[in-house]
C-alpha cells in the first residue's frame, strides 16, 4: 500500500511571508526519507504540505505540486480531509487524546472513516497496531486506561500505533523522538526501520546520528539568511550525504560546524 | 519557603470560604426557626404563602416547581446555543466575524438583569404569543405546552425564555475561553487522522473542554436559579403547580422574597428567609452534583495535556 511522492516546484508561504522556496524531491515508496536542517529552514513546513496539515493555520498556502502516486493532491477536487486520511502523521510531542482510553485512542482513526474499519474486528486492528508500535506487550492489560497515563516514550509509540491502525500510505513523522529518552528513541528508531517494509517515511530529525541510522534517502534543507525562505540544498542516498555531499553547506552543516 | 506561605495563605483562603458558607447557612437555618416553629401548612407541599395570618400557613412547593421549571427550561434553550456558539466563534467564523461576536457576547453578559426584565416585559412579551400558540397548537399534546385559557402573557415560560437569553452570553464566553484552551496538539492529531472540522470538535474539543463547559453551565444555572428582578418583573406571582408554563402563572424563591420583604410582618419575614434557605440547599447540591461530575472524569481529563 506504500505509495510514492513526488514534489514539484513547491513554494509554500505563511500570509506574505514565503516560508519555502522552489523544493524538487521524489519519496521512493517503502523507504525512509530524512529531512535535516538548521531550525527554521522550513522542514515541518515541507513535511506538513504533504498531508495539508499547514493548511490549518489562517493565511497558509502553496503553489508548485504534491504527487501522491501521480496525483497531485492540491488539484481543486481534492478534499484535505481525505488526503490526511491517506497520509499519517507522528507529532514532535507525543499527542494522545487525553480523555479517550489506549483502546480508543488506536482506533480514533477508523471511526472517523467506517469504511476502513469493515469487515475487521476493532480488537483486531488494535492489537495489530499495537503490536506493530511495539507497545502491545506493555499495555495489552491496560487498554481501558487512559493514554496519557503512559509513560512519554509509550505515548509516542501509541500514536504511531493510531497513526498506523488505518493502514496510511505515507507515514509522516515530524522529530518524533525530540522529547524522548535514549531507550524510548531507539525503540522508535527500531519500529521506523521496521515501519519501512509496509510504509512510506518521511522523518524530520535534528539528530544526524538518527538520520544516518534510519534513512535511505537524506534532504538537506537550508536558509539562505534571517527572512529569506528556505530551499532544499540536495537529496540523495543517505550514505552519499553523508560522506560525499555535493554542496558546501551540507558538508559543514553535517559535520557540525553550523547549525 | 515561599511555597509554604503560599501553601498556608491558600489554605487559609479556603477555609475562610467554607467557614463563610456556613455562617450564611447558620444565620438563615437561626432567622428561619421562628417560621419553621409556627406554620400551620406543611413546609415542603403547601401551595400557599400566608406567614403573616394567624395562625401562619405556607409552603414553598409553588416556589420550589417555578423555580425549577424556569430554571430547567432556560438551560435547555441557553446551552446548546452558547456551546454552539462558543464553537461558531472558536472554529467556523473568519477573524473578523468572532472579534465582533465575541465582543458582542462580552457586553451581554454584563448587561444588568434589570434590563434584561424590562426587556422581557415591554418587548418580549409582546411578540412571545406567536411561537406559544405554536407550541399549544402543534405540541400541545405535551401537557408542559398546552394552554387551556388562551392567554400567553406573564408566564414561566416567557421568564424562562428571558433567563435563557440572559445567562446565554455568560455560557458562551466562559465556553470560548474553555474551548480556546485545548491544545493546538490535540486538534491537529483529530486533523492529521483525517477529521473534518466537526469532527475534530467532537474527537479534540469537546471531550476536553467538557469539564469547564459544565462549570459554565453550572455558572448559568446558578444565576438562572438565583435571579429575582427580571423574573419578578414577568411572572403573575400565583401560589400553584402549573404543568402548564405558557400560561400566566407560577413564582421563584427569590422573584417571591424581592416581592414581598418590604410587607411581611416578623413571621413572614422569617418565612421568606426559610425559603431562601432551600435556595441555598438547592445551589449548593446543584454545584455539587458539578463536582462530581467532574471529578468522575478526573481520570481521562486533559489535565497532563
Ligand atoms: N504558523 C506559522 N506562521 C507563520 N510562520 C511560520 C509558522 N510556522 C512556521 N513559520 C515560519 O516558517 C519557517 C519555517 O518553519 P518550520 O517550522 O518549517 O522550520 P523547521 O525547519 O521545522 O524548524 P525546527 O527545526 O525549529 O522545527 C520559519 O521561518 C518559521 O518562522
Ligand atoms: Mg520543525
Amino acid at each position: 500500500m506504500a505509495k510514492r511522492i513526488d514534489i514539484e516546484d513547491l513554494d509554500i508561504y505563511y500570509g506574505d511571508f514565503k516560508a519555502v522556496e522552489g523544493v524538487n524531491l521524489a519519496i521512493e515508496p517503502k523507504s525512509v526519507t530524512a529531512f535535516i536542517g538548521p531550525s527554521g529552514c522550513g522542514k515541518s513546513t515541507v513535511l506538513r504540505s504533504i498531508n495539508r496539515l499547514h493548511e490549518v493555520i489562517p493565511g497558509a498556502y502553496t503553489e508548485g505540486k504534491v504527487l501522491l502516486e501521480g496525483d497531485d493532491i492540491y488539484a481543486p477536487d481534492v478534499d484535505p480531509v481525505n488526503i490526511r486520511g491517506l497520509i499519517g502523521m507522528v507529532f514532535q510531542r507525543p499527542n494522545p487524546f487525553p480523555t479517550m482510553s489506549i483502546y480508543d485512542n488506536v482506533v480514533a482513526g477508523l471511526k472517523l472513516d467506517r469504511s476502513k474499519a469493515k469487515g475487521k474486528s476493532l480488537d483486531d486492528v488494535v492489537e495489530k497496531s499495537l503490536r506493530g508500535a511495539n507497545l502491545w506487550e506493555e499495555v495489552k492489560d491496560r487498554l481501558a486506561k487512559p493514554g496519557a497515563g503512559l509513560s512519554g516514550g509509550q505515548q509516542q509509540r501509541l500514536c504511531i500505533a493510531r497513526a498506523i491502525a488505518v493502514e496510511p500510505q505515507v507515514l509522516l513523522m515530524d522529530e518524533p523522538a525530540s522529547a524522548l529518552d535514549p531507550i524510548s528513541t531507539l525503540a522508535i528508531e527500531d519500529l521506523v526501520h521496521e515501519l519501512k517494509r509496509n510504509y512510506t517515511i518521511v522523518i524530520v530529525t535534528h539528530n544526524m546520528q538518527q538520520a544516518a541510522r534510519v534513512s535511505d534517502t537524506t534532504a538537506f534543507f537550508n536558509l539562505a539568511g534571517i527572512g529569506q525562505p528556505g530551499k532544499l540544498v540536495e537529496s540523495g542516498p543517505t550514505e552519499t550525504i553523508f560522506t560525499s555531499p555535493k554542496e558546501r553547506a551540507t558538508e559543514d552543516y553535517i559535520s557540525g560546524r553550523f547549525g | 519557603m515561599g511555597d509554604r506561605v503560599f501553601t498556608n495563605l491558600t489554605r487559609l483562603a479556603g477555609i475562610f470560604v467554607l467557614v463563610l458558607m456556613a455562617a450564611i447557612g447558620a444565620f438563615l437555618v437561626w432567622k428561619a426557626i421562628p417560621a419553621f416553629r409556627d406554620n400551620t401548612g406543611n413546609f415542603f407541599t403547601t401551595q400557599e404563602w400566608f406567614p403573616d395570618a394567624s395562625p401562619p400557613f405556607f409552603g414553598i412547593a409553588a416556589l420550589a416547581f417555578g423555580t425549577a421549571i424556569s430554571s430547567v427550561v432556560a438551560m435547555v434553550i441557553a446551552v446548546p446555543v452558547a456551546i454552539g456558539t462558543a464553537l461558531f466563534i472558536g472554529f467556523y467564523a473568519s477573524r473578523r466575524i468572532a472579534t465582533s461576536l465575541g465582543f458582542i457576547i462580552d457586553v451581554l453578559a454584563a448587561v444588568p438583569s434589570i434590563i434584561y426584565g424590562l426587556w422581557g416585559l415591554q418587548v418580549l412579551m409582546l411578540h412571545m404569543d406567536g411561537i406559544t400558540k405554536w407550541l399549544n397548537d402543534y405540541l400541545g399534546f405535551i401537557p408542559l405546552f398546552r394552554n387551556e385559557i388562551g392567554i400567553y402573557t406573564k408566564s414561566i415560560f416567557i421568564a424562562s425564555v428571558v433567563l435563557a437569553i440572559m445567562i446565554l452570553p455568560t455560557i458562551s464566553a466562559l465556553s470560548r475561553e474553555v474551548f480556546l484552551q485545548v491544545p493546538r496538539s490535540h486538534r491537529e492529531a483529530s486533523l492529521a487522522l483525517g477529521a473534518t472540522r466537526w469532527e475534530m470538535i467532537r474527537m479534540a474539543v469537546i471531550p476536553f473542554g467538557r469539564p469547564g463547559v459544565i462549570s459554565a453551565t453550572m455558572l448559568g444555572l446558578g444565576r438562572a436559579l438565583g435571579e429575582t428582578i427580571a423574573v419578578a418583573l414577568i411572572l403573575s406571582a400565583a401560589f400553584e403547580i402549573n404543568w402548564h408554563i405558557t400560561e400566566p402563572s407560577g413564582n421563584t424563591f427569590a422573584a417571591n422574597i424581592a416581592l414581598k420583604w418590604n410587607e411581611a410582618g416578623p413571621i413572614g419575614l422569617s418565612a421568606l428567609i426559610a425559603s431562601g434557605l432551600i435556595l441555598f440547599i438547592i445551589t449548593l447540591v446543584v454545584n455539587m452534583i458539578a463536582r462530581a461530575i467532574i471529578a468522575k472524569h478526573k481520570e481521562f481529563s486533559g489535565a497532563n495535556g
